[in-house]
């Protein structure tokens, strides 16, 4: 998963790939960093967990927030939304590698580059196979 | 110190607010292999240093609220020694939980920032009971 904004700074930046699990038993827990989607929005929001309350049967309801943010996510949730739940948890940040992105994403808007990496790719195949 | 107040941020019920001031000495290390190194080390870029609260209440059985958090560079000293800090984050309760609450325990954890590689979440040794009042605080003081 690429960063696209600057709400997770000094942490991580544009262009830093984001390793996730989404292994469904791992409980919630605050200090996470949640990759959560809101409902009818497409693009995903990497943020930490500020609270949660969860209930004797496992049922939780959670607030984010973005470190480098002044105020919680409650204004990005769907309207009348307070809170965020289970099912809106698309992965949970385990690791990353800064800037490499930036490749994917120069590739996306430079066709030509794509194929100079594929390319590139493809050699470095072929000469490693001697 | 608590007061019942609307909340106005969240649904339109009344919930317990909790005003906590703490102070925090600490000394952040790197516990691994049961050995205490310099936290950052060469692959630390920073900490994201975090004061929460958890306790149960009959609403709910697990509640965990951020009062308080830092981020910490490589270069700065890991120690803090802070006094008289009100919480950075209105400590809401999902209900009425607070009040006459003798269980509501703080901590200190940080999310370890790699310059790459792994981001692990580590609770510092060390925590304290923050017991409620059972009634509430009418005056604003605050």
């Amino acid at each position: 998963l690429l960063f696209f904004s600057g709400s997770m700074e000094p942490a991580f930046h544009r262009g830093d790939l984001l390793f996730l699990t989404n292994r469904i038993e791992d409980p919630i827990r605050v200090g996470e960093i949640v990759v959560f989607r809101i409902e009818g929005r497409e693009i995903p929001i990497v943020h930490r967990v500020l609270k949660i309350h969860e209930k004797q049967n496992g049922d939780i309801k959670f607030l984010t927030k973005g470190d480098n943010n002044a105020v919680d996510d409650r204004g990005l949730y769907k309207r009348g939304q307070h809170w965020l739940e289970k099912k809106d948890v698309v992965g949970r940040a385990r690791g990353f590698v800064p800037y490499i992105g930036i490749v994917t994403i120069l590739m996306n808007d430079y066709p030509k580059f794509k194929y100079a990496v594929l390319f590139l790719l493809g050699l470095f195949v072929l000469v490693h196979r001697e | 110190l608590r007061k019942n107040v609307e909340d106005f941020t969240g649904p339109r019920e009344r919930s317990d607010l909790g005003f906590v001031t703490f102070d925090i000495t600490a000394d952040i290390l790197n516990g691994k292999n049961g050995l205490q190194t310099f936290i950052f080390d060469w692959n630390v870029k920073q900490l994201f240093l975090y004061l929460s609260a958890e306790y149960s209440t009959k609403n709910n059985a697990l509640n965990q609220v951020i009062l308080w958090d830092k981020i910490m560079l490589r270069g700065e000293n890991p120690r803090l020694f802070l006094k008289d800090m009100k919480s950075k984050y209105f400590f809401f309760d999902d209900g009425n939980g607070l009040k006459g609450n003798r269980n509501v325990t703080l901590t200190l954890s940080w999310n370890v920032v790699p310059n790459a590689g792994i981001l692990p979440l580590i609770t510092g040794s060390g925590h304290v009971s923050v017991p409620f009042p059972d009634t509430y605080e009418t005056t604003k003081s605050y």
